[in-house]
């Protein structure tokens, strides 16, 4: 069957080359950092989510530190939960972690997250997001302003940096 | 018999300052929606209550004892009890005999307990596969509960007619925490915090209900340095939720700079309450804390400059969304119009006018007609502006004193009200020796989220997240 989507010319081998010269590794290094970020609400009030909204804004403008949000897990680098998880999320929290590729991490935001917060031995909530999938950076706070869940986020970045440097895509 | 005769014609329980009517099963069952609209549904272990206002705006709550756990429904008579009925059976295991929906709404079956407000819970669920409403051969397209980008939980299963969405139905309870199980036994002083955390975006909204509702049961009152400043924070959240919920519809170049001014008026809030969100500063009894010296002055430089360009912003949003998204006019009038949504459409409600409560002057709500997308958006930021009046009056005008008393360990039932930036918040509490013996908290979102299927029904598929964004309904001040 024909395929309609529309067709796309593989970039000349010489062109390539060429730009690759001009790029240092040092500046290879700086474009290698970026990160997706994915939003797994684990059943919190809206507060951590709504500060994550905020970072998406003009005021603290992710995309200059190269992070942004992603709305599906198989593109995602990070994963951001915000809530006690809540036994009504656990399998989406499970599945969304599930499909991301590795390399990749979670972070925790907010108190509920973190251990369930105020929330801790009720019937309906699992008590903190590590109950379900590895955590590694916890922020804290009911909720965290959105310049510390940006402060742990540029921590990661720094972090990983040198791990995320990939080989150049290989062409054919 | 109109049914507001028949329900003042029941015995009363002294709830405070609306007294409680206990009607017996066949004066329930007689309740018609005539002369009255139902407000919000709830139980306990022994009853079901319900709430109305007459046609003349009167605030009538009603109970009926639960008999071998079953009770007559009133959902076939007043749709607006639908999905409440559902939450009361999964909660309270009292099931609505005649009920027209009897699908589980919060349980999903993953608990570890089922009927968890219930004298004696049950065994653990288990989860099934939820009943849909069927959608025919129309193709389906389920959405969330997770999006990857920041949003709260909620599935919505929308059933296309090519690129129309032919219906929509939405499926919540992701957030089911279990507040009102972890206010029981508490006192109001620290189970505020829970009531505190329903929905961030309208936590000064529910913290002064609950406390007003734990105030009139304990039959105190706050003093008016803290009642005046309770005001000022409610309007400063009305303009931040504002702010976002129609920055977020709008998007863009707007849409950053309503981001820009949300997050302005948030420092504010930090300056003079020490949260952004005010979250656990009002608590019954007064406040937890009396504003900071140099709060006022921070709160009024946002607000004039706001104020400066709120004109222009409005006129920005030129004709985002006109005729997308009209609430069809039965449904307006088979759930009872609350909020932004009701005020949009032509209905004057508005809870700090009527039944009205301090510090709120008489006033009459502006109310938009069109009932679309837009009269939605344009009214919000209309009311970001009489906020902002409020907020400086308010600012300029504080008496002086005490922010809070201490609460007396007695016994008492209260029911209150505080419009939220979506619409009226009404808590009920029953204290016993000046612990919380039952609570219940609704959220407007109760009346709203049915609303927005409506509103859904024949819409483009490209305008269903500018609709919902309009609505702006609540996910986890609904899930409990």
């Amino acid at each position: 069957m024909k395929t309609l989507a529309e067709f796309i010319p593989e970039p000349s081998a010489e062109a390539v080359a060429a730009l690759t010269a001009r790029l240092d590794a040092a500046a290879q290094r700086r474009l290698g950092r970026s990160l997706a970020l994915f939003h797994v609400p684990t059943g919190g009030c809206g507060g951590c989510g709504r500060e994550l909204s905020a970072l998406d804004g003009i005021v603290y403008g992710l995309d200059r530190y190269g992070l942004r949000f992603v709305s599906s897990p198989r593109q995602a680098d990070v994963l951001l939960a915000t809530g006690p998880l809540t036994a009504n999320l656990q399998e989406a929290l499970a599945l969304a972690y599930a499909a991301m590729p590795e390399p990749k991490w979670v972070i925790a935001v907010g108190d509920c997250a973190v251990d369930g917060g105020v929330f801790k031995g009720s019937y309906a909530v699992h008590g903190g997001v590590g109950a379900c999938v590895p955590v590694d950076l916890l922020v804290r706070g009911c909720p965290p302003a959105p310049g510390d869940i940006l402060a742990g986020l540029l921590a990661l970045l720094a972090a990983n940096a040198p791990r995320r440097e990939r080989p150049p895509r290989r062409r054919s | 018999m109109s049914s507001s005769d028949l329900i003042r014609t029941a015995p009363i329980a002294p709830c405070r300052p609306w007294p409680r009517y206990m009607l017996a099963s066949e004066q329930w069952m007689a309740l018609s929606p005539g002369d009255v609209a139902l407000l919000a549904f709830w139980a306990d272990t022994a009853s079901v209550y319900a709430l109305f206002a007459s046609s003349t705006g009167q605030i009538l709550l009603t109970s009926t004892a639960s008999r071998d756990g079953e009770y007559p429904a009133l959902s076939p008579r007043f749709p607006a009890a639908i999905l409440p009925e559902r939450m009361v059976q999964d909660l309270w295991g009292h099931r609505a005999l005649g009920g027209v929906d009897q699908r589980p709404w919060l349980d999903h079956g993953r608990w570890s307990v089922t009927h968890p407000m219930a004298a004696r819970h049950g065994p653990p669920g288990s989860p099934t596969e939820y009943a849909f409403r069927p959608a025919g051969d129309l193709m389906q397209i389920p959405t969330g509960p997770v999006y990857g980008h920041p949003a709260e939980p909620a599935h919505i299963r929308i059933h296309t007619a090519g690129e129309t969405a032919a219906s929509v139905e939405v499926r919540l309870g992701y957030a089911h925490k279990g507040s009102l199980v972890l206010m029981r036994g508490k006192s109001p002083r620290t189970a505020a915090r829970f009531a505190a955390r329903l929905s961030a975006d309208a936590t000064v909204a529910h913290s002064v209900a609950f406390a007003r509702a734990a105030e009139a049961a304990l039959e105190i009152e706050p003093p008016p340095r803290a009642i005046m400043l309770r005001g000022v924070m409610a309007e400063v959240e009305r303009i931040a939720t504002h702010l976002g919920d129609v920055g977020a519809a709008c998007g863009g170049h707007l849409g950053g700079r309503l981001g820009w001014h949300r997050e302005q008026m948030m420092r504010a809030a930090q300056a003079a309450f020490a949260h952004r969100m005010m979250m656990d500063c009002v608590v019954p009894g007064g406040l937890a804390g009396d504003i900071a010296a140099e709060g006022g002055a921070a709160l009024d430089q946002v607000a004039s400059a706001l104020a400066g360009e709120l004109p222009k912003l409005i006129r920005a949003l030129a004709g985002l969304g006109e005729g997308v998204g009209v609430v069809p006019a039965p449904a307006l009038i088979a759930f009872g119009a609350a909020g932004v949504v009701g005020r949009a459409a032509g209905l004057a409600t508005d809870a700090r006018h009527s039944p009205g409560y301090p510090p709120y002057p008489a006033a009459n709500p502006s109310v938009a007609a069109g009932g679309d997308v837009a009269s939605r958006l344009r009214l919000r930021l209309h009311e970001v502006s009489v906020s902002l009046s409020l907020v400086r009056d308010w600012l300029g005008s504080l008496p002086s004193g005490p922010v809070g008393v201490t609460l007396p360990n007695v016994s008492g039932e209260g029911l209150a009200v505080a419009e939220s930036p979506r619409g009226p918040v009404w808590h009920w509490m029953r204290l016993d020796a000046g612990l919380i013996a039952s609570a219940f908290a609704a959220d407007p979102s109760w009346r709203l989220w049915p609303l927005q299927e409506a509103a859904c029904a024949g819409a483009a598929l490209d305008d269903l997240a500018l609709i919902d964004r309009s609505f702006a309904c609540a996910r986890s001040g609904m899930d409990l």
